[in-house]
C-alpha cells in the first residue's frame, strides 16, 4: 500500500540509513499515547515466567501515555503471528512484547511487515542483520542463583541442597552452577543434589521431587521450571527451605521461604522510552545485576541478619563487577579442570556461558549429555 | 553417583513406594471410573477433561467454603455432569462415543481452564492424609506414609464395585448391557439408561481424582496440573483387562514407576533421566505387548464396545 505516509517514511529511511529512528515517528507519537501489547504463552499469574512479564507489564503501564494490552495462552504457532498481527491492526498496538521464546521467528515476520511498530522479546536472540525495529533481551540468572546459593548455604542444616532444572539447557546449568558456587562460598563442603525432569511444567513430577530430595536429607531446594508453585509448596508442606525463581514468590511459603532469582524484565520500559522518544536502544541486551536486567526477592521472614547482609553484600561485587561468577581453580564435578587457578570469566561473557555443559564440583548429578 | 545419605538407598526404594502411593491416586479412581463405564458398552475418552474440570470444581469448591470435602464432591457433580452429557449424546441414534468423548474432552479442559482462571493465585484448604508413619520417628517415613483418603476410597471401592459385578442384578445388567445388547433387551432392561447410569457414574469417581490432584497431591490448581493423566488412566483400563481390583494394582505400578526418575536423581543417577523417567509407557506398552495375541480379543474387552466391535 503506498500512501503518502509510507512513502516519506521510507525516503527518509534511506537518508537516515543505518539509524532506525526517524524524527516523523517521534513528532507523530511522541505526546501520543502508546498502545503496548504483551503476549503470554500460558496464564498470567502462574508464580512463574509468565508472571514475572506480567509484573514487568504493570510497571510498564505505569509510565506516562502507555496504554496496555494482553493475551494470555498464545502458543509457540503461526497462532502468534495472527494474535500480534491483530494487536497491531485492530487494537492499533506500537509495541509488541512477546514473552516466550518460541515467539521469535514470527516476531522477526512481522518486524519486516511492521517497521513503525517496536517488537520486544525476552530472549537474546537478536543478530546482525535482524530488522532494527525488534529486541531481543534476558538477564543472567545465574547471578541471583549464586545469592540464593549464600542463603542456602547458611541455612542448610544437612549440607545438602537441591537443585531442580526443567531441561539440559545451557542457563539452567549456569544457574544450578551459581546456585552450588554460591552455597560453597560459605559451606565449602556443602553438595547440590541435581534433578532434571526433563519437563518445562510438570506438576506431579516436580513435587515428587521434591519429596525425594527431602528423604535424601536434602533441605533447600530451587527449582528452575516454568512455575515454581508446586514445588515450594511441597517443601514448605515437608517443612523444609527454598528459594523462589522468576518472580517473587514468598506467599508461598511463609515460614521456608529464603530470597528469589527474579529477572527484571520491566527493562523494557526503557526501551520503550528511548525508541518512542526517537533516543537509541539496544538490539541486543543482556546483563546480570550490574545493569539492573536481574533482581533478587525481597528476603523471607525466617532468614538472619546476618545472612541477608552476607547475600547483599556478595550482590555489590555483581553490581560494580567486581566479583566474577566463573573463576580459577574451577573443576567440574568429574574432576576435570575446567578453569585453572587466576583466569576469570567475565561476567557478561555471553560466549562462554552459553557453552556450559558442565556442573560445577559439589554438584551431585549429571548434565545428562553425552 | 555418590553413597546416598540419610535414608540411603532404602530412601530410593521407599520413595519410590510411597511415590506409587501418591501417584496413582488419580489413575486409579479414572481408570475405575472407565472400567464401569466400558463395562457397559461405551467408551468415554473424555475423562482427562472430568479429571481437570474435577480438579478445578474442586480447588474452587474448597477456596470458597473452606471445606475440602465439599470440593470432592463437587469434583465428582461436575464429572457426573460430564459424564450425563456425554451418555445424552451418545443415546442419540448414529453418535459415535469416541468422538463425543474427545468433545468432551477439549470441553472440559476448556471450561476449567475458563473458569479456573482466578483459582490459580489462592489456596483452599487441603485433605488431611491419614497417617500410617506413627511407629516411625524417621521424618521422611511419617510424611511418605501420610496417605490421601481418596487412596483409601478408591481402593475400597475397587474392591466393592470388583464384587458387585459379580454378585448383585445392577452388577449383571451392567455387563449385559456390555457384552450383549440383544440380551439385555430380552430380559427387559434398557440398554441405553443402563449405559447412562453407567457414564455418569464413571464420570462421578473420575471427578474425584481431579480433586485428588488439586487438594492432596501436589495440591494445587494450575493449568499444566493433569498432563495427561486422565489419557493414561483410560489405557490402563485395557492393561487391567477391565478389572477393577486389577486397576488397583495396575495404578500402583504406575505410580511406582513414575517414582522411579525422581528417586534415582536425588542419589546423583542421571544418566539418562529421559529414559528413565518414560518407564512407566515403557512398561505399560510391554506389559501390553506380552500379553496380546492376535487370534483372540482381549480376555475380559465388553463385546459390545467399539474398541472390540
Amino acid at each position: 500500500m503506498i500512501s503518502r505516509r509510507n512513502v516519506l517514511t521510507g525516503s527518509a529511511g534511506l537518508l537516515l540509513a543505518g539509524g532506525s529512528i526517524f524524527s516523523d515517528r517521534v513528532l507523530a507519537q511522541g505526546k501520543k499515547t502508546t498502545t503496548v501489547g504483551f503476549l503470554y504463552a500460558a496464564t498470567r499469574n502462574d508464580y512463574g515466567f509468565n508472571q514475572s512479564f506480567a509484573v514487568a507489564a504493570r510497571r510498564i503501564a505505569q509510565l506516562p501515555n502507555m496504554k496496555l494490552i494482553e493475551q494470555e495462552r498464545v502458543p509457540e504457532t503461526a497462532q502468534a503471528e495472527r494474535a500480534m498481527e491483530s494487536m497491531i491492526q485492530i487494537d492499533g498496538a506500537n509495541v509488541i512484547v512477546g514473552t516466550s521464546f518460541g515467539y521469535w521467528p514470527f516476531i522477526l515476520n512481522l518486524a519486516k511487515k511492521y517497521p513503525d511498530v517496536l517488537f520486544v522479546h525476552g530472549g537474546a536472540l537478536w543478530k546482525d542483520g535482524d530488522p532494527k525495529n525488534a529486541i531481543g533481551f534476558r538477564g543472567y540468572m545465574e547471578e541471583p542463583h549464586y545469592l540464593c546459593g549464600i542463603a542456602a548455604g547458611m541455612m542448610t542444616k544437612t549440607g545438602k541442597i537441591g537443585f531442580i532444572g526443567s531441561k539440559p539447557l545451557f542457563f539452567i546449568f549456569n544457574n544450578c552452577n551459581g546456585f552450588t558456587l554460591g552455597a560453597r562460598s560459605v559451606k565449602p563442603n556443602a553438595t547440590c543434589q541435581v534433578v532434571i525432569t526433563g519437563d518445562w511444567d510438570n506438576p506431579v513430577k516436580e513435587a515428587e521431587t521434591v519429596n525425594a530430595l527431602v528423604d535424601q536429607g536434602v533441605d533447600v531446594i530451587v527449582a528452575n521450571v516454568d512455575s515454581p508453585k508446586v514445588a515450594i509448596e511441597t517443601a514448605e508442606r515437608r517443612g523444609i527451605l527454598s528459594c523462589g525463581y522468576h518472580t517473587d514468590l514468598s506467599a508461598l511459603a511463609p515460614k521456608g521461604f529464603l530470597t528469589g532469582a527474579e529477572w527484571n524484565w520491566s527493562k523494557a520500559g526503557e526501551f520503550i522510552e528511548s525508541w518512542r522518544n526517537g533516543k537509541p536502544y539496544p538490539n541486543l541486551q543482556r546483563g546480570g545485576f550490574s545493569n539492573n536486567m536481574v533482581t533478587l526477592s525481597a528476603f523471607g521472614k525466617s532468614v538472619p541478619k546476618e545472612v541477608q547482609d552476607a547475600v547483599l553484600k556478595a550482590r555489590e561485587g555483581f553490581v560494580n563487577d567486581s566479583f566474577k561468577l566463573y573463576k580459577g581453580p574451577l573443576k567440574d564435578n568429574q574432576g576435570n579442570e575446567v578453569l585453572a587457578a587466576g583466569r576469570e570469566i567475565s561476567n557478561s561473557d555471553n560466549a562462554f556461558k552459553v557453552n556450559v555443559k558442565f556442573l560445577v564440583e559439589g554438584a551431585i548429578g549429571s548434565t545428562g549429555l553425552k | 553417583m555418590t553413597e546416598a545419605g540419610e535414608l540411603g538407598w532404602w530412601g530410593v526404594l521407599f520413595a519410590i513406594f510411597a511415590g506409587a502411593i501418591r501417584v496413582s491416586t488419580p489413575y486409579l479412581l479414572v481408570s475405575l471410573g472407565e472400567t464401569i463405564t466400558e463395562k457397559s458398552g461405551r467408551t468415554n475418552l473424555g475423562l482427562e477433561g472430568t479429571l481437570v474440570l474435577g480438579a478445578m470444581c474442586a480447588f474452587a469448591t474448597s477456596v470458597i467454603t473452606g471445606s475440602p470435602w465439599l470440593g470432592v464432591l463437587a469434583a465428582g457433580v461436575a464429572g457426573a455432569s460430564l459424564g450425563l452429557l456425554h451418555a445424552l449424546i451418545c443415546n442419540l441414534p448414529r453418535v459415535n462415543d469416541i468422538a463425543v468423548g474427545i468433545a468432551l474432552f477439549l470441553l472440559g479442559v476448556g471450561l476449567a481452564f475458563y473458569f479456573g482462571k482466578p483459582f490459580i493465585e489462592p489456596r483452599a484448604t487441603m485433605l488431611t492424609g491419614i497417617s500410617l508413619g506413627f511407629w516411625s520417628d524417621h521424618p521422611a517415613i511419617r510424611s511418605g506414609l501420610e496417605v490421601n483418603p481418596l487412596f483409601f476410597l478408591g481402593l475400597l471401592l475397587a474392591i466393592f464395585l470388583q464384587w458387585s459385578l459379580i454378585n448383585t442384578k445392577w452388577g449383571l445388567y451392567l455387563r449385559m448391557a456390555g457384552e450383549s445388547e440383544d440380551a439385555a433387551r430380552a430380559v427387559g432392561r434398557s440398554v441405553q439408561s443402563v449405559r447412562t447410569y453407567a457414564t455418569v457414574f464413571g464420570g462421578f469417581i473420575s471427578g474425584l481424582g481431579g480433586a485428588s490432584l488439586s487438594l492432596f497431591y501436589p495440591g494445587n490448581w494450575n493449568e499444566g496440573l493433569s498432563s495427561g493423566q486422565g489419557l493414561m488412566a483410560i489405557a490402563l483400563v485395557i492393561f487391567a483387562r477391565w478389572n477393577p481390583v486389577r486397576c488397583f494394582y495396575a495404578s500402583l505400578l504406575f505410580g511406582g514407576a513414575s517414582a522411579i526418575g525422581p528417586a534415582l536423581q536425588s542419589v546423583g543417577i542421571n544418566q539418562g533421566y529421559y529414559l528413565i523417567n518414560a518407564a512407566p509407557y515403557v512398561f505399560t506398552l510391554g506389559l501390553l505387548i506380552y500379553s496380546s495375541s492376535a487370534s483372540y480379543r482381549l480376555a475380559g474387552a465388553p463385546s459390545e464396545l467399539s474398541l472390540s466391535r
